[in-house]
């Protein structure tokens, strides 16, 4: 389709021009979505980190009170601030993004809103919660005494980058294909469970057996997770990361999210 | 202008594909208010969204020289847990305008009262439409699609949208879609009978009742 009244100005105009109507359009989403999800009453959008820092607190709290083995010398508390936190920024931006615009479909009667934008919003709603938490916990955890500081904070962005791609474009892919197959809903939930204990949460790769080591090894998430904890504890421990694997395997798995993006955009009628 | 050139819409259904347009062929000059005629089901809504370009035809070209608006006075989009302010603010922040010049105009065009910091969900269908109507008239466009006539509220209300839309927007171009002959007849210089996936044009709506109610005999 050919848009005459935007195709006045040059190409580089154009594209600055719709990335702008993109970045409002998606400011404006997640506004939405934020005072849908958590309105204004008690702590309102504060629940935004709130609710996966309870999820922490707990699993924190349970493995402190079960002595958890996790194969290492590390503070139980910093291994499950780590371990968990790791998860809910994988896990719950396919969980927001799968379904997600059936409920949505009328807004693509305003032409500027499309698709991606709604993937978008709640990919970066569900990124900010998760890190958020992971932040303020930290703080919290250090001053009071329990955990110390991470040690390279640079390595811990790089690591928390790249599980974040990994985790948003899992969701494109998986929010995608749910528009396709109600299948997908019916496999993530049991899988995102199953993945869990896989996923290095709960383990330093370098304490478990070869052959685990080798068949965990294919999950992204478990490279990233290790690679925080270098970060966070450094020589304390012995991690076992291949960040290379990782951005393959994102890119990949981004350009499947986009290629399902393209079909769905074409069978998607507004309601 | 808006031209559709050769559009064709076709639907994958577990029948088989149903041709909803076939081959139709449009323009709507700036200014021009063009009224659309077809039983329920024979694709008006589709022709609507092919026009707001919000979904794209099987077949053929559209193209636009001038904005359109949504579907007006549509609430559909309305998030109901959030305030009627809430929606107006998410519209102007989609359309890059600054909703603070605009709460005074909605508060006093919807006649919501403090209902506007209601959540919609709380409002009778009526006090919707009306939050529907003046958020429409928040953002301008060069065409306005009206999808079923505007039947908001009272007499009076009624008077005041349509003095909004033919009156101080005389200039613009107008689609409108309704079973309404009188309302058709009143505003459209320019008539589409949809029936079998054609599309037929009149000038006359006369000549495009006439060919409304030929097509759609029962046999």
């Amino acid at each position: 389709m050919i848009i005459l009244y935007e195709r006045a100005s040059t190409g580089l105009g154009r594209l600055m021009r719709s990335l702008a109507i993109q970045k409002r359009v998606i400011y404006a989403l997640l506004m939405r979505e934020a005072l849908t999800r958590y309105g204004r009453h008690n702590i309102g959008v504060f629940w935004l980190f709130v609710e996966p820092m309870t999820f922490t607190l707990g699993v924190t709290l349970l493995w402190t009170a079960t002595g958890a083995s996790h194969g290492s010398q590390l503070p139980i508390a910093a291994f499950a601030l780590t371990g968990y936190s790791s998860v809910l920024l994988w896990r719950n931006m396919p969980g927001r993004c799968i379904h997600a615009i059936e409920p949505n479909a009328s807004l693509l009667y305003h032409r500027n809103v499309r698709i991606i934008d709604i993937y978008l919003a709640r990919i970066i709603l569900e990124g900010m919660g998760a890190t958020s938490s992971f932040v303020v916990l930290t703080l919290i955890f250090h001053f009071l005494n329990v955990i110390d500081l991470p040690e390279d904070v640079f390595k811990i962005i790089i690591g928390w980058s790249l599980l974040a791609w990994f985790g948003a474009s899992l969701a494109l892919a998986l929010g995608t294909l749910s528009e396709r197959s109600e299948i997908v809903e019916k496999i993530w939930h049991p899988g995102s469970y199953l993945l869990f204990p896989l996923s290095g949460a709960a383990f330093m790769l370098s304490a478990m057996p070869a052959d685990f080591q080798n068949a965990v090894k294919w999950l992204p998430m478990v490279h990233c997770t290790e690679y925080i904890r270098e970060g966070y504890f450094g020589s304390k421990v012995t991690s076992i990361y291949d960040l290379q694997y990782v951005v393959i395997f994102n890119v990949v798995l981004t350009l499947l999210g986009l290629s399902q993006l393209k079909i769905v955009a074409n069978r998607v009628t507004p309601g | 202008m808006i031209k559709l050139i050769d559009v064709s819409k076709v639907y994958h259904t577990s029948t088989g594909r149903a041709v909803v347009l076939d081959h139709v062929n449009m323009t709507i000059e700036r200014g021009e208010k063009v009224g659309i005629l077809g039983r329920n089901g024979a694709g008006k809504s589709t022709l609507v969204r092919l026009l707001g370009g919000v979904e794209p035809p099987t077949s053929g070209d559209i193209r636009w020289s001038m904005s359109i608006s949504w579907p007006l006075a549509f609430g559909g989009a309305f998030q109901s847990s959030l305030t009627g302010l809430d929606n107006l603010r998410f519209i102007c922040r989609i359309y890059g305008v600054d909703y603070r010049d605009k709460i005074g105009y909605v508060d006093d065009f919807s006649e919501l009262g403090r209902y506007l910091h209601e959540p919609v969900k709380t409002y009778s269908s009526g006090m919707r439409a009306r939050l529907a109507f003046a958020i429409s008239m928040v953002i301008e466009f060069d065409c306005f699609l009206i999808d079923e006539v505007v039947a908001v509220g009272d007499q009076r209300f009624q008077e005041k949208c349509q003095y909004e839309l033919f009156e101080k927007r005389a200039d613009r171009s107008f689609i409108i879609v309704s079973h309404d002959s009188n309302y058709i007849r009143d505003h459209c210089t320019k008539i589409g009978v949809i029936a079998d996936g054609y599309l037929s044009l009149f000038d006359n709506a006369d000549a495009a009742y006439q060919h409304y109610n030929d097509v759609n005999q029962p046999n």
